[in-house]
């Protein structure tokens, strides 16, 4: 009992102090954002004299900013629409019905959670190319939905294994179909499941920036973060909008955050330790 | 009462029902197609690029091994593969101390429930949530020798004698970095971490506590060995990401490892040959990035492989 004494203070000390090695830079991003260059330069770790938001303002002016979300937030929400209806068909399919194959197909995907894709990213260029996509934003949306695939096929099918089957056979008894028995009695049992998997496809689209940054060209085409990516090619000297820039990026993602970390947190660590 | 409409409906309710039946196996064909076409696919194909000669993205006369030859014993080439596999090497074993060590240590801090534990939480996992290019591009922000935060407050401390131009140092350049992917990677190993260590029973420590151990051989034969799937887990992970390591490094220095390829990954590397800018040049070398590609990938696979089948092998012994 006695070290108690001793390490107790010691842990807190520890704990916290690297608890505000991860939070300072976050809250120097956002405050710094306020400031004007002249303002970052002289004192850089001050608080801002004023929260004007002329920062904001040179930014939009700078950068289509608003081009950049809403193509961010189309390419994320369709990738993850796509991404739940392919896994839940495909992972339904493997959980409930026992045909010979279905190990070989389930083991297929798995794979894909070790397979580093973006070494495959010269004939993933060719092949966008051949198709057209260059340029698009379903170029994205493709690779993250085929990147997403496997992790949220291995969360389903573990959720669907460990659901009860009586609901579905007395649907199937009533003459309900497969496609019936999926949306109307399984999907709606299946809300926490659904829910993570959303959550973890929805930061990895939301904040790659790998596949744009080989696939996109186009301004008008980019998502937030090759949008940040010509922003401080462009502007580095202006760290007052670089700053704001970071800050909007950022935003949505630690919102939704504070909303639902426990979610969060769980969604985000489940894909892992299954 | 009207037999023959009867066993007419019956064979029309069988047809009907052979047709659903049929129609279940059209259920994984959509998650097979995009998965086969923009993953597996690729990286077939990636491996055929690497016996072929290329002119741009053009493909050329089959080459045989010439590729792996050349990357293997032509400079700059080989000089090129081994310096930036010694940074993925380097860039595995400080992700290993400093972001899985500190993660382990908090996430048992957390574990002994420490006031705030919550509030601990989401501050370490807060990171995270930012893109890697936010956190590269911060980063360098607050690593500028001339206005940023870390010499700012180096000097207010009183510790003028450390300040350093961190990114454009050689000595320090690839380590910065390093130490930023632990900042961003921390908040998920606790969390790992803690997990695991949530699902020892309790009556273990009770057991423990009976037969005299301390804390620290509570840890060593409780704790430890209860934590090797955790330690599993984020180790074959930590390696796979130390060997593909890309994005912060482009972020925080560009494709070209600078300074003088002091910061230069197998994976950055690999960028320059597909898409132009090694030896300083716009031209690419498509097919010895493929065969860079090839080996990466094997590289990745095997030691992962190894590593789970041995971490198996010797969880089946305890």
């Amino acid at each position: 009992m006695n070290h108690t004494i001793w390490t107790r203070p010691f842990y807190y000390v520890f704990a916290f102090l690297i608890a505000s090695i991860s939070i300072y830079p976050i809250l120097l991003m956002i405050l710094s954002s306020f400031k004007t260059s002249a303002e970052i330069f002289t004192s850089p770790l001050s608080l801002p004299k004023t929260f004007n938001l002329d920062t904001y303002r040179n930014l939009l002016e700078m950068i289509p900013f608003t081009t950049y979300f809403m193509n961010s937030v189309f390419v994320s929400v369709v990738s993850v629409l796509l991404i739940l209806i392919t896994s839940s068909l495909a992972a339904f399919y493997i959980a409930r019905f026992t045909f010979v194959w279905n190990n070989i197909i389930f083991f297929f995907f798995l794979m894909g959670m070790m397979l580093p894709i973006k070494l495959g990213i010269v004939p993933l260029f060719i092949l966008m190319k051949d198709l057209n996509l260059l340029n698009s934003l379903w170029s994205l949306i493709f690779m993250y939905v085929a990147t997403g695939i496997p992790l949220s096929i291995l969360i389903l099918t573990g959720f669907f294994r460990t659901m009860p089957r009586e609901l579905e056979e007395a649907a199937r008894i009533d003459g309900a179909g497969n496609l019936r028995i999926l949306w109307n009695v399984v999907l709606p049992l299946m809300r926490p499941a659904l829910g993570t998997v959303m959550i973890i496809q929805f930061i990895q689209s939301w904040n790659d920036f790998f596949f744009p940054l080989i696939f996109i060209t186009d301004d008008l085409k980019k998502t937030i973060p090759v949008g940040m990516l010509s922003l401080f090619g462009e502007y580095s000297a202006d760290w007052g909008a670089l700053f704001a820039g970071l800050t909007l990026a950022s935003l949505p993602m630690i919102v939704l955050f504070f909303i639902a970390s426990k979610q969060f947190m769980e969604g985000l660590t489940q894909g892992a330790i299954k | 009462m009207k037999p023959a409409t009867n066993s007419n409906s019956v064979v029309k309710m069988k047809k009907e029902r052979n047709w659903k039946r049929w129609t279940i196996h059209l259920f994984p064909i959509p998650a097979l197609l995009i998965y086969g076409l923009f993953i597996v696919y690729p990286l077939f194909a990636a491996l055929t690029y690497s016996f072929f000669d290329w002119k741009g993205i053009v493909r050329g006369e089959f080459v045989g091994l010439k590729n792996f030859k050349d990357l293997f014993t032509l400079e700059p080439f080989s000089g090129l593969f081994w310096n930036a596999f010694g940074h993925n090497i380097l860039y595995f074993v400080l992700q290993m101390i400093f972001q899985n060590g500190l993660a382990f240590i908090l996430a048992y801090i957390i574990y002994k429930k420490v006031k705030g534990s919550e509030f601990l939480k989401i501050a370490y996992f807060l990171p995270r949530l930012l893109s890697v290019i936010v956190v590269g591009f911060l980063w360098k922000l607050i690593l500028n020798p001339n206005y940023g935060a870390l010499n700012v407050i180096l000097e207010k401390i009183g510790l003028e004698q450390l300040q350093k131009a961190w990114l454009g140092d050689p000595d320090t350049a690839l380590i910065s970095i390093i130490l930023v992917n632990c900042w961003y990677g921390i908040g998920f190993g606790v969390l790992i971490f803690l997990a695991g260590l949530q699902s020892i029973p309790k009556e273990l420590f009770e057991a423990g506590k009976l037969d005299g151990a301390d804390g620290l051989s509570m840890i060593r034969k409780i704790v430890l060995p209860l934590m090797v799937p955790s330690f599993m887990i984020m180790t074959v992970l930590t390696f796979i990401q130390s060997f593909e390591a890309f994005e912060l490094v482009y972020a925080m220095q560009g494709s070209q490892g600078e300074p003088y390829h002091s910061t230069d990954t197998l994976a950055i590397y690999f960028y320059r040959l597909a898409f132009g800018g090694s030896a300083g040049g716009s031209t690419t070398a498509v097919g010895l990035g493929s065969a860079l590609a090839v080996v990466l990938f094997l590289f990745i696979s095997f030691f992962t492989a190894l590593y789970l089948r041995y971490m198996q092998k010797k969880q089946v012994d305890m």
